[in-house]
């Protein structure tokens, strides 16, 4: 156990190792969000109209940012069950670490690969115009309330990792996990155009909460349509942070218990 | 002293369905090599995961220098070496990457890490290929490294799970070479493999398992003794394998078995019987293509113990699990 951090802090580097013995890896990591901020500012973004000062891309910009540390969950999971199906894994497991160091490690890694995205990501939608104006503390908290949630979502990647196993059944589950979550929500359109139904789903869907968080930290006014009245439309920080809490309360003890059995 | 041993191990797979281990027990003296031989599904790997804490069985103990497996496997880890069938090394990375990082994780310091990540690069003839990525390695370079990583700290006990499996020749004696060495240097080894020749060259001793169990034990000699003593063997031009057979059979006392142009029959008295074959051979003027006492290979020995080859698989149950791998 005394060794549970620097373990995991081996397999974090070696994580980063990977990013650069194939920078290609890094580059397609980055250039995927970069090509999104990109495609939704400039193709939807003239035909969506906004009440919002400086325009869509201002209430975009949240969305995205949300929606890319969410696909983090599937990178995640792919990444563990390579590393459990290949015979790596046996010697890991010979080897006289500290149980958890794996997939704690890989958390590790993922959430600096998660700074390193966002930053380009950040610049990338400073250079189409996104503007917040709320001040730096703000803005920074919203950063932080970013980057937990995409700690908290790698934690159910771990899970989905150890448990699907196939690295390529895993990409897939992960995207059937992140594009419905991702776009079924407030991200990059308001869901006020929504059935009335839907509404109520997309605003208990943790991505709007945390876009909605996202939006209102970075200075913007939120719209809601039949849900306006709801607990996380009035409460889109408090909403967010509990989701947090919650995902990592359910996944971290989960994901370490099931890696724990995971051989036998 | 024993430094491996395995008592009554049972492990079962699918419900009970496939018995991977049947009451397997085995111990590896200090010091010596065990070969574990056996035909594909018959327990080799899931002995060895046992062993390496890598696997829990349903029942039955096991202890590796003094350490209960079960019990205490964190303690195990500090004193094993582990080497198995796929190089079990980070293919993205290079081969310096990869032991520096096992050395740290078998929590060297930073610097101590490197230097034997040198010293061990060096040693299994990799130091050029240091700096390249293991995807551009060669199966055999693979395979060194990856023996390379189970040596990180010196291991009172090295399991080596069919080290050369999917070798090619070449390969293979590259890794014999390096085993030799070790075992020079005084380590335990516990190795399993499918090839006869591997464990009649390596082991001091072999255990033959077959269904999960053991099923002979003792040097390759004695098990080949077991088979049955040498047999006189001489090859000659067809014309003379009448006069041949004769003469063996006179030496033998045995009816002769002919194969092609081949004589041979099973004789007791080792060289004396050679001596006297070529003396005869000398006085009818007849000079062998090929003359030699034949001992018994372990092929025959698996094949008598067995009742199949050791290669074939086919006759196993198609659903057999190979002793989980995944």
């Amino acid at each position: 156990m005394k060794h549970l951090l620097s373990d995991s802090i081996v397999i974090t580097k070696r994580q980063i190792l990977q990013l650069a013995r194939i920078p290609e890896l890094l580059i397609f990591s980055t250039i995927q969000p970069v090509m999104f901020v990109l495609l939704f500012r400039f193709v939807f973004g003239g035909s969506i109209q906004t009440s919002q000062p400086g325009g869509y891309v201002q209430l975009l910009m949240p969305g995205i940012f949300v929606q890319t540390v969410a696909f983090t969950l599937a990178a995640t999971a792919s990444g563990l069950a390579q590393d459990m199906t290949k015979g790596l894994i046996d010697r890991f497991r010979s080897l006289p670490i500290s149980r958890g160091a794996l997939v704690i490690g890989r958390t590790f890694g993922d959430a600096l690969l998660n700074i390193l995205v966002l930053a380009v990501m950040a610049a990338a939608g400073f250079a189409v115009g996104w503007r917040p104006t709320s001040g730096f503390t703000r803005v920074a908290l919203g950063f932080l309330f970013l980057f937990s949630f995409g700690y908290a979502l790698s934690w159910i990647g771990i899970y989905v990792g150890l448990v699907v196993r196939d690295a390529r059944v895993v990409q897939n589950v992960g995207f059937l996990v992140t594009f419905p979550m991702t776009f079924l929500s407030n991200a990059f359109a308001p869901t006020t155009g929504m059935p009335r139904a839907l509404q109520y789903v997309a605003e208990w869907n943790p991505v709007s909460s945390m876009v909605a968080a996202c939006r209102q930290l970075f200075g913007l006014k939120n719209e809601f349509g039949a849900t306006a009245t709801s607990w996380p439309s009035q409460h889109p920080l408090e909403t967010s942070l509990l989701y947090i809490i919650i995902l990592m309360a359910i996944f971290i003890p989960l994901s370490v218990r099931k890696y724990a059995n995971s051989s036998s | 002293m024993k430094t491996v041993t395995a008592e009554h191990l049972i492990k079962s797979y699918n419900k009970g369905e496939v018995r991977a281990l049947d009451d397997l027990s085995i111990d590896v003296t200090e010091g010596t090599v065990l070969g574990v031989l056996g035909p594909n599904g018959a327990g080799k790997t899931t002995t060895v995961r046992v062993l390496a804490t890598l696997l829990k069985p349903d029942s039955g103990s096991a202890h590796v220098a003094g350490i209960d497996v079960i019990k205490h496997p964190d303690k195990v880890r500090e004193v094993i070496g582990l080497s198995g069938q796929y190089a079990a090394v980070d293919e993205t990375l290079t081969g310096w990457d990869n032991l520096v990082m096992f050395g740290r994780l078998y929590h060297l310091g930073k610097q101590e890490s490197i230097n034997r990540a040198n010293d061990l690069l060096e040693r299994f003839s990799l130091t050029e290929s240091a700096r390249r990525t293991i995807k551009s390695y060669s199966g055999g370079m693979r395979r060194r490294l990856d023996l390379a990583a189970s040596l990180i700290v010196q291991p009172k006990v090295l399991f080596l799970d069919e080290p050369t499996t999917g070798l090619d020749p070449r390969g293979r004696m590259e890794m014999w070479g390096v085993i030799e060495e070790l075992v020079t240097g005084g380590v335990t080894v516990l190795l399993t493999t499918q090839y006869l020749e591997e464990a009649d060259q390596l082991a001091d001793e072999i255990a033959v398992i077959d269904h999960g169990k053991v099923i002979a034990r003792g040097t390759s000699d004695v098990l080949k003794r077991q088979v049955g003593g040498e047999r006189l063997e001489i090859t000659v031009e067809n014309s003379e394998v009448v006069k041949v057979q004769e003469i063996v059979a006179r030496i033998s006392a045995h009816a002769p078995h002919i194969e092609g142009r081949t004589v041979s029959a099973p004789v007791s008295t080792g060289s004396t019987a050679l001596i006297e074959a070529l003396r005869a051979l000398d006085e009818v003027s007849i000079h062998p293509l090929d003359i030699g006492l034949k001992r018994p290979s372990l092929d025959d020995v698996f094949l008598s113990l067995t009742g199949h080859v050791a290669e074939e698989t086919v006759s196993q149950p198609v659903k057999r699990k190979r002793g989980g791998k995944r």
